[in-house]
């Protein structure tokens, strides 16, 4: 059984310009392996085809790509899922190429160090021995500690694709609600005044672009309506 | 956070509660116009009658105003999305702004004459 790939290939120091290339890997007939596997056997007939990748099974984030136009992880999906004569390679959109299927997460971290990812305690209640959170508590952070940072839904967000610099995009969003509804936070207000303006979260149309390629199956969309709300109610 | 003036609210939360309110009010002028076409035998009487109504004239300035506070939020928005060079985007805000002021003042002027 035949595959065809067209991978884009850039190096900047010797491409003046991206292009596509076509490779052809050979599988036994009726086999199914990942795009990740694909990708490290084409790199054994190309050793000049770069790309990120760690943990290969879907948890530490690195192997983002665009797939036949739909952003995901490379490691967790299956060839057999990507229809059509040739399976379209391209790196994430939006921000900046280094080189192949590697690109610049910088503006991505930016947005995300924006939202201050750590839990804030003023210390002015506290415990004996440890924050401890009920039940209920700790079911509120679930659909959102999950996020593994890999990129793939605020690079699928036009939003986040006009603004990079402004908008804080999905996967931030997502970080931002879980902390802000943490119960063991008491930056809320702190937080809340940090996103109220026309941009950080506004800019958000509900696309929901983030939700339909999310690979661990989050819905930031619902995270950000959830942040709207409390912005909402704070003025109101 | 990130500052602006250029759009009209003061925050993002007050951009959204303006935009969304705005919208809600253009929505219901609508739905009664089309009402109005649809229950009435509409002619230049019955036309010049329901812009008589006080009631009428104030709902048509309110919407007046909800469609300029929903052009200049809205339009910005779309126009820092698409339209990056800041010299060609204040022309175009500032035109799309105009245009949505000539409306207001316009219908200001045709509902006095009423």
């Amino acid at each position: 059984m035949k595959k065809v790939f067209s991978i884009y290939r850039y190096n900047p120091d010797v491409d003046a310009k991206p292009y596509m290339k076509d490779y052809t890997l050979e599988l036994e007939d009726g086999s199914d392996i990942m795009v990740l596997d694909a990708l490290i056997l084409l790199k054994e007939q190309d050793p000049t085809l770069s790309f990120r990748r760690s943990c290969r099974e879907g948890v530490c984030g690195s192997d983002g790509v665009n797939m036949n136009g739909k952003n995901g992880l490379a490691c967790i999906t299956p060839l057999s899922h990507l229809q059509g004569e040739k399976i379209v390679l391209r790196p994430l959109p939006g921000l900046p190429v280094i080189r192949d299927l590697i690109i610049d997460m910088s503006q991505f971290y930016t947005q995300y160090e924006k939202i201050k990812p750590y839990l804030i305690n003023d210390g002015k209640e506290q415990p004996a021995r440890e924050h401890l959170q009920s039940i209920e508590e700790r079911d509120k952070l679930d659909g959102l500690y999950e996020c593994i940072l890999c990129a793939c839904c605020s690079t699928a967000c036009p939003s986040f694709w006009w603004n990079p610099d402004k908008f804080i995009g999905p996967s931030g969003l997502l970080h931002a609600y879980r902390f802000l509804i943490d119960s063991r936070d008491t930056a809320t207000d702190e937080r809340l005044s940090e996103l109220d303006d026309a941009f950080s979260v506004f800019r958000c149309h509900g696309i929901m672009n983030c939700v339909s390629v999310c690979p661990k199956g989050l819905n930031p969309t619902k995270a950000i309506g959830h942040i709207k709300s409390m912005l909402l109610n704070r003025a109101v | 956070m990130v500052n602006n003036a250029a759009t009209l609210g003061r925050s993002g939360v007050h951009d959204f509660i303006i935009i969304r309110v705005a919208g809600i009010n253009l929505a219901l002028y609508a739905i009664f116009l089309l009402g109005f076409f649809l229950t009435n035998d509409v002619n230049y009487l019955s036309w010049k009658s329901l812009f008589s109504n006080l009631g009428m004239q104030v709902f048509t300035i309110i919407t007046l105003l909800s469609l300029l506070a929903h052009v200049w939020i809205g339009m910005w928005q779309v126009l820092t999305d698409y339209v990056k060079p800041v010299g060609l985007r204040f022309i175009l805000q500032l035109a799309l702004n105009a245009a949505a002021f000539s409306y207001v003042i316009a219908g200001l002027v045709i509902l006095w004459r009423v």
